[in-house]
């Protein structure tokens, strides 16, 4: 199973939402997607946006200013 | 026998419809397309990005509104609603209607009618939905609700530069406009549309309370940055010292946070306010000059334009007036460039009353 990263620091809402989209768009069904973001509003939004479209957010965790979630598709 | 009959006798049964909703994360948006959906109709939605979102939340970064929930409304619609959202990136093919509005600017910089004609070409237009067999598109306008983009008169303009014609389906006001192709076609009964008009909120919040919403979001400047008359000034006063009309996202997102002040027509500061915007501002610090204190606590500061010497000292004075130094007999800064290089600075802090009231943009 391969795992894909996804760098969002520094862009705010709805942009890492919408990369995040947008990369899991380009993965196979069942791969991951670590992404990584600074815009605390993620801690909600990426979350919100893989459960109304159907993938799961398997951890998010804080480091400093940034947020790391694992998502699986 | 007439032809709306036949239309309606032919229509296959046993396909569910498909619609498009465009989803803003306000209240409108919201029970349109609950409307459709409760007609049986499948329903996704899309939003798009502009880049003058309020539903950016850039609020989020500020410590002040740390409280605040931090939800992007039209996600959150989506979800109580339970349907998929796409949210599109159209910021770059949207300045063209920023910079060059046939049918001209609102109140402030805000191209309400043309963007509107924008979107609902793009949900047309939009290669997936032909694709993926959607058969109309479902906005939240009501007759009246806003000055210029949802008169009657402009309805019907809407639906033809859009290209969308009698596929775009406007459930809340409907009953008062002639009837559209999902109407005809009997994907929904026009007897369960709406025939709300003018400004007032009250038939939305009634409609609101039978399907149950009470936590929907009512943002008072609408959804867009554009709409917003100090955001327009600062664009406006971008346009005058470059000269000429043209923006970039990182220019129109650097409008929305921090002071903006401008004690020279060839350059402006940006100055952040606390350490929210510090740290927003230092993902800029590759494409900007940069100031910060030393020998006191303080804000990051850009410096955005042409500056000589003269103008980086005037900057760093005005910065450090901004820092924990203020009444200090001198404050030192660091002034860094976008390649990294560095010098340091003593400066004597401005007062207050020095910074100019009209350098305030």
């Amino acid at each position: 199973m391969s795992q894909h990263q996804l760098d969002c620091r520094n862009l705010l809402c709805p942009m890492p939402v919408i990369r995040t989209q947008n990369a899991l768009k380009d993965i196979a069904e069942g791969e991951t997607l670590e992404v990584v973001c600074t815009d605390p509003g993620t801690l909600n939004d990426i979350p919100t946006w893989c459960r109304i479209n159907g993938h799961t957010v398997l951890s998010t965790e804080e480091q400093g200013h940034e947020i790391i979630f694992q998502i699986k598709k | 026998m007439s032809n709306l009959e036949t239309l309606q006798n032919t229509a296959p049964k046993s396909k569910q419809p498909k619609a498009v909703a465009l989803i803003s994360g306000g209240l409108d948006s919201l029970l349109a397309a609950k409307v459709v959906q409760e007609q049986g109709v499948h329903v996704e939605g899309i939003n798009f990005y502009t880049g003058f979102c309020v539903e950016g939340h850039t609020h989020a970064i500020r410590k002040k509104d740390k409280e605040k929930e931090k939800r992007n409304n039209a996600l959150w619609v989506a979800e109580q609603l339970g349907i998929k959202l796409h949210i599109i990136d159209i910021s770059e093919e949207y300045k063209d209607i920023v910079l060059n509005p046939k049918h001209g600017y609102g109140a402030n910089l805000n191209p309400c009618l043309d963007c509107k004609i924008f979107m609902v070409n793009q949900a047309q237009a939009w290669a997936w939905a032909e694709e993926n067999g959607f058969d109309f598109i479902i906005t939240g306008e009501v007759i009246g609700q806003r000055p210029k983009s949802q008169r009657k008169e402009t309805m019907p303009i809407i639906a033809r530069e859009s290209g969308a014609d009698d596929r775009l389906l406007r459930p809340l006001c409907a009953k008062n406009l002639i009837p559209t192709l999902p109407e005809r076609e009997g994907w929904v009964n026009r007897e369960e549309l709406y025939d709300f008009s003018g400004r007032s909120r009250k038939p939305q919040f009634e409609l609101a309370k039978k399907f149950g919403f009470e936590d929907f979001a009512q943002p008072a400047g609408g959804c867009c940055f554009l709409t917003d008359a100090n955001y327009s000034k600062k664009l406006a006063d971008l346009w005058e010292a470059r000269g000429e009309r043209r923006y970039e996202l990182d220019d129109i997102m650097l409008l929305k946070v921090g002071r903006h002040i401008r004690p020279k027509k060839n350059f402006k500061l940006i100055v952040s306010r606390e350490e929210g915007e510090n740290n927003f501002l230092r993902g800029y610090k590759r494409q900007f000059t940069s100031i910060h204190t030393v020998s006191h606590g303080g804000p990051l500061t850009l410096l955005d334009g042409e500056f000589d010497k003269d103008d980086i000292k005037l900057a760093a004075r005005i910065a450090a007036r901004y820092s924990g130094g203020k009444h200090a007999d001198k404050v030192t800064v660091q002034v860094e460039n976008y390649q990294g290089s560095s010098f340091v600075l003593d400066v004597e802090p401005m007062t207050a009353d020095a910074v100019k009231q009209e350098w305030h943009v």
